[in-house]
């Protein structure tokens, strides 16, 4: 039943979701626990700028990274180097886009958990001679582990149903950029309407799975992320 | 006393929120000190101070090492001190052995001088080690961070209140392996508290605060008869001793020994050699100018009066201190009309009789 112009879409998109959420785990988890612990002024900035695509159009956003990506942009400055003329309209390109949009996603359940341990269990750790990167690693880590679920499973959840930005910025190349959404919208396209309905009835499935996940998980730790 | 032994030298001067913090005392490093004061008095942010866990301008002394002054400051996890919080405040993605060991493992020392089995033995954790810190009670929680402050290997344990967040069957339950690590451990305590009944039970030395200013420093009986400070004008004020068990004989009765003098408390479940507090309430401390011969009152005390002051409008404390007897200072609360009947003047000697000797230990 699966045919490589369903199973291509379904691969790519699972690759560019999987690498996108270990992305913002590594970047996100710096940010999330600075606005966590910083009282500085320039944290509601950097939470605003976060959390912008949360309020955006996603062609605005589209529209930018393009510009950015684009030989005339960083991505061509940086393109250069490897030999690449442009990172738009590449899988690269979509990574950099994802990781961007789902930020806030990830960010903010990250976040959220930070916040809640408290500063109590890090003063404890502190007159245990813990220093202050083993603190980090042996009680903020483990103890905001409800919020990496949520934010894994959210950023990873929101990178599969992107759209919008995906075609401004990757278009529609089949093995590179074709993703699900993409995908289903190109079967509408073209009348393939009983492969838009195996891929769109998937998703249907998929994000119900997803949210219930996100829910129980919040559940058994007792946070609220929604 | 105390100027060729180790101190522990604290001055701090800062604004914290409303007031400001006027801080300066020196204690002994060794025994139990209390840091005693009202709600907000700034007690706390002395002893986090102490940690390390915040920064007020001052010096910091402890012993030999200098841990703050207007040019150092050790980070917290540098100071060689356990910290027991008001909560217990376990690491809950651990289970007790491993909350026990968190400062064990770091403790960068190459000989233990504090070992696991000791601990839980001195705790009674035994049971709890292999449990999760959500099924423990709150006093077995605070057991177990006592356990984990002491494991670090600490040469200072600095404890915030540690049994005000206990009911009260839950305090009975931790206060004697508080005594135990009074009396078996040498690791100098500070602990912070409102509640004089437990200062009088577990501190040798008093330093009182009121609204970031500290008002005495000194002994614990210094203070609580010290007629300059509130302890003596309480309803339930009393002396408290140091003592040892002497003898015990047939009817019950224990001899102990208060400074010198021998004291008669009904104790049949103290044994010899055991050393205790014991407790003279005002109320219950009369005195009478010739001997009263036979009289059920176990013990008669010649006194000399140190001084007298009024106590509300009906009473007075007559201080006294026990004639030869360096030290031995209690206070009796008198109606104005016995001090008119008897005429009594300062510097006399008359006979103070002691209803009732009560003596704080639980075991």
């Amino acid at each position: 039943m699966l045919t490589p112009d369903l199973w291509q879409p379904i691969r790519l998109t699972l690759e560019l979701a999987g690498l996108t959420t270990v992305l913002l785990l590594i970047i996100g988890t710096p940010i999330a626990w600075w606005l966590a612990r910083s009282t500085s002024l320039l944290k509601e900035v950097v939470a605003t700028v976060v959390a912008l695509p949360l309020v955006l159009p996603p062609t605005v956003l589209g529209f930018y990274l393009l510009i950015i990506l684009g030989p005339d942009g960083l991505g061509g400055m940086f393109g250069g180097l490897v030999g690449v003329r442009t990172f738009a309209f590449t899988f690269e390109g979509l990574v950099f886009g994802s990781v961007l949009y789902s930020m806030p996603f990830v960010v903010q359940p990250i976040r959220n958990s930070f916040e809640a341990i408290g500063n109590r269990p890090l003063e404890v750790a502190a007159t245990l001679r813990a220093s202050p990167l083993n603190r980090f690693i042996t009680v903020a880590l483990p103890m905001a582990k409800p919020g990496f679920l949520t934010g894994a499973v959210l950023g990873f959840a929101h990178t599969v149903g992107e759209f919008g930005v995906i075609l401004m910025i990757g278009g529609n190349i089949p093995g590179k950029t074709k993703v699900l959404s993409v995908a289903i919208y190109d079967f509408v396209e073209t009348l393939q309407w009983q492969k838009a309905h195996i891929l769109s009835a998937g998703m249907l499935v998929f994000a119900f799975l997803v949210i219930l996940s996100v829910s129980l998980l919040a559940r058994r730790s007792g946070q609220r992320t929604f | 006393m105390y100027s060729t032994q180790p101190t522990i030298d604290v001055i701090l001067k800062g604004q914290l929120g409303a007031f400001q913090l006027n801080i300066n005392f020196q204690t002994p490093m060794q025994g139990v000190t209390a840091l005693f004061g009202p709600s907000g008095c700034g007690k706390t942010s002395v002893l986090r101070s102490i940690a390390g866990l915040q920064r007020i301008p001052g010096v910091i002394k402890v012993g030999d090492a200098l841990w703050q002054d207007s040019a150092n400051f050790l980070p917290p996890h540098k100071r060689p001190i356990g910290y027991v919080f008001q909560e217990a405040s376990l690491f809950q993605h651990m289970s007790v052995r491993k909350n026990l060991n968190y400062g064990l493992k770091r403790a960068k020392l190459p000989q233990l001088s504090i070992q696991f089995d000791e601990v839980v033995e001195l705790l009674g954790l035994s049971r709890l080690v292999d449990r999760h810190p959500e099924h423990l009670s709150g006093g077995e929680r605070q057991r177990v961070s006592i356990g984990r402050a002491l494991l670090s290997q600490p040469r200072l344990l600095l404890m915030d209140e540690p049994l005000s967040a206990l009911d009260r069957m839950a305090k009975d339950e931790i206060l004697p392996y508080f005594e135990a690590l009074h009396s078996q451990l040498d690791i100098p305590i500070i602990f912070v508290s409102h509640d004089i009944t437990e200062v009088e039970r577990l501190a040798d030395y008093l330093v009182t605060l009121k609204e970031g200013q500290v008002i005495s420093t000194g002994p614990l009986n210094q203070a609580l008869t010290d007629p300059d400070l509130p302890f003596g004008r309480h309803r339930d004020s009393a002396a408290v001793l140091p003592a040892t068990v002497l003898r015990k004989e047939e009817d019950g009765i224990a001899i102990l020994d208060v400074l010198g003098t021998e004291i008669l408390v009904i104790g049949p479940t103290l044994e010899v050699g055991q050393k205790v507090r014991v407790r003279i309430a005002a109320h219950d401390v009369s005195l009478t100018k010739e001997h009263p011969g036979h009289s059920s009152i176990l013990n008669l005390l010649p006194v000399r009066i140190v001084g007298i002051e009024p106590v509300g409008t009906a009473e007075v404390n007559v201080r006294l201190a026990l004639v030869q007897q360096n030290g031995f200072d209690f206070i009796a609360r008198i109606s104005k009309r016995s001090l008119n009947a008897l005429h009594l003047q300062t510097g006399e000697t008359v006979i103070a009789q002691i209803k009732g000797v009560s003596f704080l230990t639980t075991k």
